[in-house]
């Protein structure tokens, strides 16, 4: 038998490119391959499942789309009686004078191409309905989703989280892992606000407690203003009447910084906005000389100063009652943009730090005590070839954690579960070729002999065997999340490997060990 | 050394009775137990809600943990204590979600503090909606189904040459399980409950493989219903908790018990080969007996490091273990006294 043969090339690079994975990850920094990355659960941090709620943007849409088509009409002077929305996202149009249908026709194969439009008879009127396609409808929804997702990343990524996973996961959830996070309730705030900053104008012309009886005159709302002491609880609520459409929005900022003011000492953020947005705020101001202008974030009103001038330059402040943390939050959230559609946890999983640490403490101790065990029984029962097989089931180890570097694949508890269960099933490759070739030898063969023919006999119930396990680890790595995925992805490794080191490292070491030619082989410890 | 000597020829099928009896007897107990408690118990992950684990470094008293919650508005909480090392653990479950805004999980040590006297610190929350919980239920359910038949594939494939014909049914039961909800949900309107639907799938994808002499298949497949089963069902006896690392577990017992049956399996295959004038069931003992050394090392061993991990493991590790410890022992043994009986039977049916 020749010992440089296939399997011994095969070993070699095996060897090679699992210390060359391995290294890292106990001298970071060696060369540029990554270490072995762990889970959430065992390095402590959060894991978050977001809803995002699409129909909100699919709303939104078609609100703006309402008030387009009401300034057009405006424009091209076609007299309308209402413009209006529907319960089921369409929107109604009434004209003022039917003999206008036909320009009207006209109107909408130039302004609104996009949107179809169905003439319905309700109450003897004529009524024009714009609704937009079901792809129309998929496409904002699927916008919404990935752009929440980069509002999301921006927002993480200006508040300071090393190595953040956010994805997409389905058609409308995101999932976020932030490992090492420590203050997981502040970095959920920021990430859960719309962020959806509007100016509007306070309307001073009506009493606000009638407002607050019920009577709102309409094309205003009621939106309040939360006052919090120094430790962040509510002190009291302050309502305002304001005008519901907003004049400006978060849309055009190109900047937002906290800043202190010298005077009172307290924080403030200033915002800055682009060309065009600073001559609509520089008009704004200019008209509502003496009316108060509501600062609106997420339908609460942060604060509402009277404009005293017409205000140019294009840039404001946004006062309130702020520490430096939260007005840091709103530079960051205003900065990184408003959320094109508000979103939901629905799930949540924080691990804290010590944990962690006692996680790995416990499954590194029992895979010691375990392993140890096992080493144990294997050497006192196969003598010789026993030891044979601890040496590959040390190597089992080094593979699993050098390929879980080289793949970037997660370490977490179970994971750690499923190394330790891997030492267990490890050797029943090695038991199933043993056994077979002391079968062998009480059949009479000689000792070269019964070794070849126990591994070839064996090798197909090996991987008839295995082939099982890998099925049932593939489902699972497939349908898992997290910490199950990592339990699915070692026992994969594990199966890989216990078959690699058995079928062709034992069987290397037991044809380097008997190979016949300079001497007789009369026994196998085994 | 040898822990079975070469030559023993212990009669296993021939007890085949008893062990039916003590099998029905094991399943009809988990069924017991289960309709007793209405089902198995879902811990967060299956059920939805809330779970925080706080630990303090003093015992605290489980009557003001209480008060401090009611103070919180975390109602119907219960809560349960236990001791790890130097400290105390308080696990509080609740059916409840928490958004950010309502401030609850921030203010909780600090409310814990004040009325306990003791500091406590979070150890971990985890919060899972019930949207959420239902789609992990689902998906578990999904994953157990689809593992059961790729397996099944692959068994009627290797022993007895019936790649195609088993491809074809699982790939039938597949889609229909796939496409039959979204039918009903975008047709009819109808949601279908996704565990009665596998359910029906599973018994008529055994139907058809037993109409179509998938026999191997079909007797390793029943052996692992047989042990989840009765896992479900002692984790249902002991009201061990259901999430998701248990489902991680129970799939792991299905390729552990394969792993297994298939060796024996392996083993009758070849011996059938040189079977001379013995009978089908003297093949079956004897390929039993031949494997039996392997069975009882490799279980061993198994089984020596999974009560390490029990012992030493700790927190989750601790449950999942305990079912692959149970998985474990049931699994090896209904590879020898279901999977070889199933096997018989369907070969005496067959008048061979």
């Amino acid at each position: 038998m020749k010992v440089r043969s296939w399997r011994f090339y095969a070993v070699c690079v095996a060897l090679i490119l699992a210390i060359i994975y391995i290294l890292p990850s106990f001298q970071p920094g060696l060369w540029p391959y990554k270490t072995i990355n762990l889970g959430l659960d065992l390095q402590g941090g959060m894991h978050l499942v977001l809803d995002v709620e699409v129909e909100k943007a699919l709303e939104s849409t078609m609100e703006r789309r309402t008030y387009e088509l009401r300034d057009q009409l405006r424009k091209e002077r076609i007299r309308y009686t209402s413009v209006r929305q529907l319960p089921d996202g369409s929107i109604a149009v009434r004209l003022a004078d039917t003999a206008d249908a036909n320009a009207f026709s006209e109107f909408h194969r130039k302004e609104f191409p996009d949107m179809t439009m169905r003439r319905h008879t309700v109450d003897q009127d004529i009524e024009f309905r714009f609704s937009i396609s079901a792809e129309e409808k998929a496409h904002i929804e699927k916008m919404a989703t990935e752009q929440a997702l980069e509002t999301i990343r921006n927002r993480i990524d200006e508040f300071g989280v090393n190595e953040p996973d956010i994805r997409i996961q389905g058609e409308r959830r995101i999932t976020i892992q932030l490992p090492g996070i420590e203050d997981p309730e502040r970095a959920k705030d920021l990430i859960g606000k719309t962020a959806l900053l509007e100016f509007k104008i306070v309307d001073d012309s009506y009493d606000v407690q009638d407002a607050l009886d019920g009577r709102i005159p309409p094309g205003t709302e009621l939106l309040y203003e939360i006052r919090r002491d120094a430790f962040g609880q509510e002190t009291g609520r302050i309502p305002y009447l304001v005008k519901r459409r907003a004049v400006l929005t978060g849309a055009s900022l190109t900047d937002a910084r906290v800043q202190v003011d010298s005077q009172f000492n307290e924080a403030y953020v200033s915002i800055s906005f682009d060309r065009q947005g600073a001559r609509q705020f520089e008009r704004i101001t200019g008209e509502n000389i003496h009316k108060r202008m509501a600062i609106v974030l997420d339908n609460n009103v942060y604060s509402a100063p009277v404009i005293q001038d017409r205000i140019s330059g294009g840039s404001a402040r946004i006062t309130g009652s702020f520490n430096m943390e939260s007005a840091r939050d709103l530079a960051i959230v205003l900065r990184a943009g408003a959320l094109p559609a508000p979103v939901r946890i629905i799930e949540e999983r924080t691990v804290g730090p010590t944990l962690g640490a006692e996680s790995i403490q416990k499954g590194l101790l029992s895979m010691m005590v375990g392993g140890g065990l096992v080493l144990l029984f294997m050497a006192i029962y196969y003598k010789g070839a026993g030891l044979m097989a601890n040496l590959a089931l040390v190597l089992n180890i080094l593979f699993i954690a050098s390929a879980l570097a080289a793949f970037g694949a997660t370490l977490t508890l179970p994971g750690i579960a499923g190394m330790v269960l891997t030492l267990g099933m490890a050797v029943d490759a090695n038991v199933l070729i043993f056994e077979r070739i002391r079968e062998e030898l009480r059949l009479g063969r000689s000792p070269i002999a019964a070794i070849h023919a126990g591994f070839d006999r064996a090798t197909l119930t090996i991987l008839d065997a295995n082939v099982t396990t890998l099925i049932a680890a593939l489902v699972l790595f497939q349908f898992g999340t997290g910490p199950v995925k990592g339990f699915a992805v070692t026992l994969c490794l594990g199966v890989l490997s216990s078959m690699f080191t058995a079928l062709v490292m034992v069987r290397l070491i037991f044809d380097f060990l008997y190979d016949g030619k300079h001497k007789p082989v009369t026994q196998i410890s085994i | 050394m040898q822990i079975i000597k070469p030559g023993t020829n212990i009669d296993f099928i021939g007890r085949r009775k008893a062990a039916f009896i003590l099998s029905a007897a094991m399943i009809l107990f988990s069924l017991f137990s289960l309709i007793l408690h209405k089902g198995p118990r879902y811990g967060v992950d299956f059920a939805g809600g809330t779970q925080i684990l706080v630990a303090f470094q003093n015992e605290a008293d489980a009557g003001q943990i209480r008060a401090a919650l009611d103070q919180t508005g975390i109602d119907n909480a219960t809560v349960q204590e236990s001791r790890e090392g130097q400290s105390y653990l308080v696990q509080i479950r609740t059916i409840q979600t928490f958004d950010s805004e309502s401030g609850i999980l921030t203010s909780l040590p600090r409310l814990l503090y004040e009325t306990t006297g003791f500091p406590a610190e979070i150890l971990s929350i985890d919060m899972v909606g019930p949207q959420v919980s239902q789609d992990l239920r689902s998906q578990a359910l999904y994953a157990l189904f689809y593992a059961l038949l790729f397996i099944m594939v692959y068994i009627s494939g290797r022993f007895e040459m019936k790649w195609m014909l088993s491809a074809a049914v699982a790939g039938v039961f597949i889609s229909v399980v796939y496409l039959f909800p979204q039918i009903m949900q975008n047709v009819f309107h109808i949601s279908m409950p996704i565990p009665m639907l596998i359910l029906v799938a599973l018994v008529l994808t055994l139907a058809a493989f037993w109409k179509l002499g998938l026999a191997y298949a079909l007797g390793a497949s029943i052996a692992l219903l047989h042990d989840i089963f009765i896992t479900v069902g002692l984790f249902s006896v002991l009201d061990i908790e259901f999430n998701l690392p248990i489902i991680a577990a129970i799939l792991t017992i299905i390729g552990y018990s394969l792993n297994d049956t298939i060796i024996i399996f392996d083993r009758v295959r070849e011996n059938l080969a040189s079977r001379g004038k013995k009978t089908f069931a003297a093949i079956l003992n004897q390929s039993i007996n031949e494997t039996l050394s392997r069975t009882l090392l490799t279980s061993g061993t198994t089984i020596l490091v999974l009560i390490t991990l029990f012992v030493l493991g700790g927190g989750i590790i601790h449950d999942f273990s305990r079912a692959l410890l149970v998985g474990v022992v049931v699994g090896t043994y209904s590879s020898i006294f279901v999977a070889c009986p199933l096997l018989l039977l369907w070969h005496k049916k067959q008048g061979l």
